[in-house]
């Protein structure tokens, strides 16, 4: 399904390996636009079935959600995760919280005990995939052209190039935008919704859907906490208010402060 | 921009639903949608106007539903209408709630021809 701007280009979202692994590349295409261009005002045609044709109006009770498309994609992705015993995490927040520096830490310091793969979802560029890749972590790029979210249509065709293997942990960095990914469902197991320091503590009840949404909150750079004006009591405050379901790590991805708590637990997830 | 997406799921749905009853045209949608599903009616306007061009739903009359959003306190049990996912119960001052009604996101029913 074509998600970018609605101007006639269908082939914008790519999704990639990075160039140094693998130039062969897989170009989603969304056929909407060009579906059903035929005239109905040439349809006078033979009608050779019985009724009297008055063009009578029919009313069709759908009740379907919008969604279900997407939904339905995610539980299957959610079912292939689940029998190859892959704990897949989605990774939310907005551009600059820190998520792919808390992946690179993540994956050099525990990739020697667990295995990992990781899907990175960006507009442009392999950057962010090279800096995985530079960790020999198996990774895929999906740049999303315009788009602002990943969906499950995106993550599926991502996982077939990625492959990733039994008893593992799959990471999914999201588009760094902290409202449009709140909708979609990855089929991920847990959502992990980034904040970091530098960031308004009001974060949590300005953008409430992300955190409505999210099972895990990580407060990241406190190691900037002396320098900066926020109050960590207060953001969670406001967190719970939206979710009282969400679990905190409270952690700096520079100096290491919390992150044991974060590796336990993530150790904890592909156990049987 | 998510209601882009939106949009094209919603002309995903009609044109399916009008094949499977072998119809051509979609006279009226009828949508609902909660007040706190996510979705920024300026931008859905938009984007529906862009996306409709040569689909089923190009002539289509578009109703909205629109669902108010409603939420149990968790502590009394007191059902009330709210703006946001976090409102404090009106009656007993409680932070947490449930949303009860607001997150719909449906189509409803098509008349078609």
């Amino acid at each position: 399904m074509c998600t970018t701007c609605g101007c006639g280009q269908t082939d914008s979202i790519l999704i990639s390996k990075p160039p140094k692994i693998n130039i062969e590349s897989l170009k989603i295409n969304g056929d909407l636009h060009h579906a059903h261009i035929h005239n109905h005002d040439d349809h006078h045609h033979h009608h050779t079935h019985e009724h009297d044709h008055h063009h009578e109006k029919t009313v069709l009770e759908i009740e379907q959600d919008i969604l279900n498309t997407n939904n339905l994609l995610a539980e299957r992705n959610r079912g292939y995760f689940d029998a190859k015993n892959i704990f897949a995490v989605n990774l939310v927040s907005s551009p600059g919280s820190g998520k792919t520096s808390l992946l690179e830490r993540t994956l050099k310091d525990l990739g020697k005990e667990i295995n990992f793969s990781v899907i990175e979802g960006d507009q442009q560029t392999f950057n962010d995939a090279n800096r995985i890749q530079a960790i020999q972590i198996p990774v895929v790029q999906i740049n999303t052209g315009q788009a602002c979210h990943l969906d499950s249509d995106m993550v599926n065709k991502a996982v077939k190039e990625l492959k990733p293997v039994d008893n593992s942990i799959l990471f999914i960095e999201n588009v760094g935008n902290l409202v449009c990914p709140a909708m979609f469902d990855l089929g991920e197991n847990k959502r992990v919704v980034i904040i970091s320091t530098t960031e308004g503590d009001d974060k949590p009840i300005k953008y409430p859907d992300m955190f409505l949404h999210s099972h895990i909150c990580i407060i990241n750079k406190i190691d900037l906490l002396p320098y900066v004006q926020f109050d960590v009591e207060k953001a969670k405050e406001y967190a719970l208010r939206v979710n009282h379901h969400l679990e905190f790590f409270e952690l700096s991805v520079t100096s290491g402060e919390g992150m044991n708590k974060w590796y336990d637990w993530l150790r904890k997830q592909v156990k049987n | 921009m998510h209601e882009l997406s939106i949009v094209m799921g919603i002309i995903d749905i009609a044109r399916n639903e009008i094949k499977k009853a072998n119809l051509h045209k979609v006279e009226t949608i009828e949508i609902e949608i909660g007040t706190l599903a996510g979705i920024e009616f300026e931008a859905l306007d938009f984007a529906w106007n862009m996306a409709v061009n040569n689909t089923v739903l190009e002539k289509a009359e578009r109703k909205i539903n629109i669902i108010q959003a409603t939420a149990k306190c968790i502590s009394c049990g007191y059902i009330f209408n709210t703006k946001s996912v976090f409102d404090q119960c009106p009656k007993c001052n409680e932070l947490f709630t449930e949303i009860i009604t607001g997150r719909e996101l449906r189509v409803k029913a098509i008349t078609a021809i």
